[in-house]
């Protein structure tokens, strides 16, 4: 079971999209890098990123080594990890926010590393246990290995992938073809946490991705998106918006000065919400 | 795993492509490209010329008759050593057969920009130079540790016109570097080629790597059976993430009767957390692109690995040499940060060549290579670079007694 007892949905995931679609606006994703800054604080966070209107949690699973992100979530990296953070946490994490929420759907955010450690079974055992939906794994391209996705499936969990701009629309159909939960179309060629680039070549690719993958899971767009009005102009033509690196700085700059970081990034989260019609 | 061994880019279990779906179809038209110029024969025509007239290939084998002596006589037995001269390369190290090779690629790519990370400089120099050579702009990544403990080759390569970063992130060193040469690639991978150093990374690299370096060992083949009239008993180098190791073995992979040995940093020892042994010490995991074998923890975080070498600081290593350790072809010894300062002074002394101190590291490995060979067998070492760029480290530990 991937969904709350007597959901229609084959899994939560595609629940919150399904339910965002029949509210008449687009999904929120949200990006929190867990125990940042502390376990408490981040599970404080989560749920009220989930209050505040988030549709899909990304649960960030720190990691030593995170190459493909930019500055703000390789700092959020370094807090969690000092704070003893890592995927034992963010396992952890997941449960004690599923311990309290219901609804929300989780993704398991994280780098190859940790979970070929544990081994790909396992740890998929391991987050079907702790109440995720899904996972994303930023360097382990399904294509190009499929073991990660065929433990996910033997748990009933999403593999949700990351396509780019420089996707090929044969690795775009072959990506959608194990993908579960969403589809998640990375806005430009580069790091997290850049600037969001001219839109209209975005919209083409996801009106592509679209056809290509036969329309058969929503798409999600991500990387750049910091402000509610960069969520309302992505959310003109795609099923989701994802928002991270932005998330992980209003958390950065209450904890620098001292503050406690949930009351901004629930205001935060509302105002991407209501951005998002 | 793939279920198919030695697909292209595997390794029986290690190799692939483990990146963010951005780089895939880099690497796709990268594989394809090597795989159609490797064997073009213009491309080929050229980039022996310059192997020829620009890095100063071949390289020769130097007999060392009295550092083999000294071993030998220790042991009470007869033993012939010979050095593979990476050290006489132009920039001073093996890493100049790699950059001539990658960005010979990158022009029929159409790249405009190469970028490259760098550990103890020397890559980093020898993509320099090459970038100098054909009018490229070109952008080193360096730990911003390294950068401070090889400050010579910092400048060496900014007078040779290249950008160097300083990399602050995480430990401050290769792996670090790595990291952001990847998220500089990431971003601009249209125009630019990551002129990766090792044997290292996704496919294609270690196949590329370890093919432009075989050359060291095509070239020893030919020239310890012109010495000695028959096949060396072993081979010895040190391997930080392995290319100079790569180059050697190459040329004796499918002579089972040429042992070969790799010689890890063992660091401040290897009972201690401050080593760079992975093959020794470390599991397989996922670092930079590729399985192989990596030093993390239990949950998978990379360690800090730690050598005086700042070419060996690496806590990975690349996948050809995980899968020549699980299969036995290859063994993997470390060499104590002491040993490797010893084993500099002590080739100074014998032979008056001074080994670069990653360099040194294989020729710490001799005496337990030699004690498992037959009486009056022979070695090749690889002295993959000269250790000018190491005379402040160096000075630094021997103290009073260098500088008097
Ligand atoms: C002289 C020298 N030898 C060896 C190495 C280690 O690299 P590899 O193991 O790829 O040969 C380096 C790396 O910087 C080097 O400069």
């Amino acid at each position: 079971m991937t969904n709350a007892p007597g959901s229609p949905f084959p899994s939560r995931i595609a629940g919150a999209f399904a339910r965002a679609r029949s509210q008449g606006r687009k999904a929120l994703v949200l990006y929190l890098t867990g125990c940042d800054p502390d376990f408490e604080t981040s599970r404080r966070l989560l749920l009220a990123a989930a209050r505040a209107g988030t549709d899909v949690l990304e649960l960030g699973v720190p990691w030593s080594d995170p190459s493909a992100d930019g500055p703000a979530i390789q700092a959020a990296m370094r807090r969690a990890l000092a704070a003893g953070g890592g995927m034992g946490k963010a396992l952890d994490l997941c449960r004690a926010v599923r311990a309290d929420n219901a609804e929300v759907a989780i993704v398991l955010f994280g780098y190859a590393n940790p979970i070929f450690v544990r081994g790909a079974a396992k740890f998929a055992a391991q987050a079907k246990q702790a109440g995720a939906d899904g996972a994303l794994c930023v360097d382990w391209p399904a294509d190009e290995d499929p073991e990660l996705a065929q433990a996910l499936s033997q748990q009933g969990l999403d593999l949700v992938p990351l396509i780019a701009p420089t996707s090929t629309p044969e690795r775009v159909k072959a990506i959608a073809a194990v993908a579960g939960g969403f589809l998640y179309y990375v806005s430009l060629t580069g790091i997290t946490g850049s600037q969001l680039p001219n839109l209209g070549e975005a919209s083409a690719r996801v009106r592509q991705v679209r056809e290509l993958s036969g329309g058969r899971l929503p798409v999600a767009v991500g990387f750049g998106i910091a402000t509610p009005a960069d969520a309302r102009a992505v959310a003109g033509f795609a099923d989701g918006v994802v928002v991270g690196s932005a998330a992980v700085r209003v958390i950065e700059r209450a904890v620098a000065a001292g503050r406690d970081p949930v009351p901004e990034l629930e205001a935060f989260v509302r105002d991407l919400r209501a951005a998002l019609g | 795993m793939s279920t198919v061994p030695h697909a292209p880019g595997q390794f029986g279990p290690y190799g692939g492509r483990y990146v963010s779906e951005t780089l895939m179809p880099a690497l796709e038209e990268l594989a394809a490209a090597w795989e159609r110029f490797s064997r073009d024969p213009t491309f080929r025509a050229e980039l022996d010329r310059l192997l020829r007239e620009y890095v100063g290939r071949p390289t020769p084998l130097t007999e060392a008759a009295q550092l083999a002596d000294q071993v030998a006589r220790a042991q009470g037995r007869r033993l012939r050593v010979f050095l593979k001269r990476e050290d006489l390369c132009h920039t001073g190290s093996h890493k100049l057969n790699n950059c001539v090779g990658q960005i010979l690629l990158a022009q029929r790519l159409g790249k405009k920009r190469i970028i490259a990370e760098t550990g103890a400089g020397q890559h980093g120099v020898a993509t320099a130079t090459v970038c100098a050579l054909f009018g490229l702009p070109c952008e080193i990544y360096m730990g911003a540790v390294d950068v401070e403990r090889q400050s010579l080759n910092v400048f060496r390569m900014q007078l040779l016109g290249a950008k160097v970063h300083s990399v602050k992130d995480g430990t401050a060193t290769l792996k670090d570097a790595m990291n952001e040469a990847m998220r500089d690639w990431v971003t601009n991978v249209g125009t630019t080629h990551y002129v990766l150093g090792t044997v290292a990374g996704p496919h294609p690299y270690p196949t590329m790597v370890g093919e432009l370096q075989s050359v060291i060992g095509r070239e020893a083949r030919v020239q310890i059976q012109a010495a000695t009239g028959r096949l060396p008993d072993a081979c010895l180098a040190c391997v930080g993430g392995g290319s100079n190791a790569m180059g050697l073995f190459r040329g004796f992979l499918d002579d089972p009767g040429v042992r070969l040995f790799g010689v890890e940093a063992a660091g401040e020892g290897l009972d201690t957390s401050h080593h760079a042994a992975t093959l020794g010490k470390g599991r397989p995991g996922v670092l930079h692109g590729a399985r192989s074998y990596v030093l993390c923890d239990d949950d998978g975080q990379i360690a800090e690995a730690h050598s005086i070498s700042a070419g060996l600081d690496y806590p990975g290593v690349g996948p050809e040499h995980s899968y020549l350790r699980d299969t036995g072809r290859a063994v993997y010894l470390a060499a104590t940060d002491q040993e490797a300062l010893d084993a500099c002074r002590l080739l100074a002394r014998c032979e008056g060549i001074i080994p670069a101190l990653e360099s040194a590291h294989a020729v710490a490995g001799l005496p337990r290579v030699a004690a498992q060979l037959p009486d009056g067998a022979s070695v090749i070492i690889n002295i993959s670079g000269r250790g000018d760029k190491d005379m402040g480290t160096i000075a630094k530990y021997f103290g009073a007694e260098v500088s008097s």
